[in-house]
């Protein structure tokens, strides 16, 4: 059992929880990913890690209340614990000094850019982080995100805060200005997002770099239900990724992949809903 | 009973073992073969010949006491039989369930040769069972040497190494990197093969006794590395198996619909598929199903594909839909278990011989909807003794199918081999180890199961586990060198 250190409500729907795990702590770097399980009868949740502290042993992970299981979990709070907490994950980013480089950060991919943004600025990099989500109440680690970046631009679907912008905007415009030559970018979200990104990218010939975060049971490369194509054939995000280079990705089989379980998905939520209204009603007497 | 003579032995008939009705048990998980009762048991045990030179024990992987442990049965001595088993095999209610018997001890059996052997691994499940439920013989630990060993993998080679020095006295740490022990045991073999009771019974009782520590959710090569384990630890035993999946190289693999049996395997076994929406993981198969490959693998995804087809029917009140293997040789080159093939022969499994996809076949939402495969003929030997398959032309077919499920074998996972200089690798990823004692090109660390091997069997990695784990001992004690 691992238990939960702190939890911070980011806004209704995405949460942040320290959670007690040493074991992955001890070599977690920017980039990697872990797996969590709630209880006997939960599934196997990658999730990529958000920050870690290697003294205290902890792992910070941020998630977006979506299907059952990321609903489940954040109505856990501090001194609760979770079943399983493998990790950590994948291969760790290749951090060195590029030059300048662009960090995008999608909704809940605000999180795992952020250990990346940071790295990278250690590195000696200038970093510009562009950071979006659909409106303000979405938006999360503006702070955190600015103290590691050189310039930081917010943008939200609805206007809300920042620029009423998808983040490809700034980024093209960016990448227009021939003063400033951009080594690499990084871009963490929704799939959608980041093709959208690697799209906008390609005609620059500027590498982009994404974070997969596919279906996915082990995470050891054992199940292969996380294989991504690339132009060069197919690869398993758990052991081979989770990064790749965007501009091989074929989005549009990664996309359809992702949707195979949606039904699945939404009877879980249906099911979980059910059961907790019938625990409510128990619990205060009902019948 | 009274002494029998051996022609009166050997007019015994061969007992079957009941199984569970092959109509119900389609819409079940639960266990199909349903053991001997102790009547039935020893007079199965009544047919052996005691063999001054016994065959059987020869073809074991491991050289269980075979006539021994039948004769303690057989007088009813069970714990005496139970004695007799643990001398070589701690895990007999596992091995009496899956080990292919038919090619191992009952294959040599002497009375096989004319007749029908001594059902051997029947008897070895049932001694096994016996144990589980009685703990007649404790596995004792020896007094502490203060060494400190890391067994990496929780599967059979693992389990059985860590108990065997552990008995040693010395400090054991097993890993596993999934959330329970068993490897192999508890995410391949289905429940309705090898109940997962019985697997968590066994380790539990051996972690138990012996005071191992078990770290779930460790994974070696990333939480910790090799050579990290080998600041702390005095020896590494690696038994991570060969988990990770083949693909075939055929156009359309990537579309959703297709599976690794490994997948298909883990999502209903350790995540309880089966039992969705109570338990979280889902698993979607449609109503027809091609299991592609004829191995225990095969055989065990394409008969959780029938019975899953059948809780769906009795859902929804449609017809049960159909589950097919497809393989490119003919039966007589099935590498499964006889038993396997049998049952699922009886489940209502359809069999494709001499059939070899070429394409998956999907529509505009990226869907499987068939598995476009070619005839085939035997033709020469090939290098493994068996006829060649030959394409016959022109003769591709269509086959509708919602799941496609590759069962063709695994290779290593190559996460083990991260920060683990000098640990050699074959051209197939699997670790370089001498077969007698599991040594590995790297000092302190040996290996064995299906790490080295490839993908084989249960009991031949827990011979590896077992061989390796002397050669610990002997190590640890300074009887050998490792030069």
């Amino acid at each position: 059992m691992y238990r939960i250190l702190s939890k911070e409500v980011l806004s209704d729907v995405v949460k942040l929880m320290d959670i007690e795990a040493p074991h992955v702590a001890r070599r977690a770097a920017a980039g990697q990913f872990i797996i969590v399980r709630i209880d006997e009868f939960g599934e196997r949740i990658p999730l990529t890690i958000a920050d870690f502290d290697r003294d205290r042993g902890t792992i910070t992970i941020i998630f977006q209340e979506l299907g059952k299981s990321t609903i489940q979990l954040g109505k856990m709070n501090a001194g609760d614990s979770v079943a399983s907490f493998a990790g950590p994950l994948g291969h760790p980013t290749e951090i060195e000094n590029f030059g300048t480089v662009i960090c995008m950060g999608g909704g809940v991919g605000i999180a795992p850019i952020y250990p990346i943004a940071r790295a990278l600025k250690q590195a000696g990099n200038k970093v510009i982080s562009i950071i979006g989500a659909r409106n303000k109440s979405l938006l999360f680690w503006e702070e955190k995100m600015r103290a590691v970046s050189d310039e930081l631009i917010i943008c939200t679907d609805d206007g809300s805060h920042g620029r009423k912008a998808l983040v490809t905007e700034p980024l093209k415009e960016i990448l227009d200005n021939k003063d400033q030559k951009i080594a690499k970018v990084w871009a963490i979200g929704p799939a959608i997002m980041m093709k959208f990104v690697t799209l906008a990218t390609k005609p620059y010939e500027v590498p982009t770099i994404v974070s997969l975060n596919t279906i996915m049971i082990d995470g050891t490369g054992m199940c292969g239900g996380c294989r991504v194509l690339l132009e060069d054939g197919a690869q398993f995000v758990c052991v081979d990724g989770p990064e790749f280079n965007g501009h091989k990705v074929d989005w549009d089989n990664l996309l359809s992949r992702l949707s195979f379980y949606k039904d699945e998905e939404k009877k879980a939520v249906e099911h979980y809903d059910h059961k907790c209204r019938l625990e409510n009603a128990v619990a205060k007497g009902e019948k | 009973m009274a002494e029998l003579k051996p022609h009166e032995r050997m007019k015994i008939k061969r007992h079957d073992m009941p199984n569970q009705d092959q109509l119900v048990r389609r819409g079940n998980y639960e266990e199909v073969a349903l053991g001997y009762s102790e009547e039935t048991a020893r007079t199965e045990a009544e047919r052996c010949l005691q063999c001054k030179d016994p065959k059987c024990v020869q073809g074991c992987p491991v050289g269980v006491m075979i006539p021994q442990f039948i004769k303690a049965l057989r007088e009813g001595d069970m714990v005496k039989a139970v004695e007799w088993m643990k001398v070589k095999n701690n895990l007999p209610a596992i091995c009496g369930r899956v080990c292919p018997q038919e090619v191992q001890c009952e294959g040599s059996c002497i009375l096989g040769k004319k007749g029908e052997a001594v059902a051997i691994g029947r008897l070895e499940r049932f001694v096994g069972d016996y144990e589980l439920s009685h703990r007649s013989c404790p596995l004792v630990k020896a007094p502490a040497t203060g060494k400190k060993i890391a067994v990496v993998g929780s599967g059979p080679a693992g389990i059985t190494c860590a108990v065997d020095t552990a008995r040693e006295g010395h400090q054991v740490t097993m890993f596993e990197s999934l959330h329970g022990p068993g490897g192999v045991l508890i995410y391949g073999i289905p429940e309705f093969r090898l109940p997962k009771a019985v697997v968590h019974g066994e380790i539990s009782y051996a972690v138990d006794c012996l005071g191992i520590d078990l770290k779930t959710d460790h994974v070696i090569g990333r939480s910790f590395t090799l050579n990290e384990l080998l600041e702390e630890y005095d020896a590494v035993f690696l038994g991570t198996g060969a988990g990770l999946p083949s693909f075939m190289r055929i156009p359309g693999i990537n579309l959703n619909g297709v599976m690794s049996a490994n997948e298909f395997l883990t999502r209903v076994n350790l995540m309880k598929a089966y039992q969705f929406p109570d338990y979280d993981t889902p698993v979607r198969i449609g109503r027809k199903v091609a299991v592609v490959g004829a191995g225990n693998v095969a055989m065990d995804a394409v008969r959780c594909s029938q019975r899953l087809l059948a809780l769906q029917a009795a859902q929804t009140g449609e017809a049960p839909g159909e589950a097919h293997i497809v393989y490119r040789r003919s039966k007589d080159e099935v590498p499964a278990r006889q038993e396997e093939v049998h049952h699922a022969e009886e489940e209502g499994v359809i069999f494709n011989f001499l059939t070899n996809p070429v394409e998956i076949i999907g529509d505009e939402t990226r869907r499987v909807t068939g598995l476009k495969c070619v005839k085939m003929e035997l033709g020469e030997p090939d290098a493994s003794g068996r006829r060649k398959p030959v394409e016959i032309k022109g003769s591709e077919f269509v086959m509708e199918m919602d799941t496609v499920i590759m069962a063709l074998g695994t290779n290593p996972n190559p996460i083990v081999f991260v920060d683990a200089d000098g640990l050699e690798r074959t051209k197939y990823g699997t670790a370089v180890a001498d077969t007698e004692r599991g040594r590995t090109k790297k000092k302190r660390v040996w290996a064995g199961g299906d790490v080295v091997t490839g993908a084989a069997t249960v009991i031949s990695a827990m011979g590896a586990g077992k061989r390796a784990a002397a050669d610990i001992n002997a190590f640890l004690k300074g009887e050998a060198d490792w030069e």
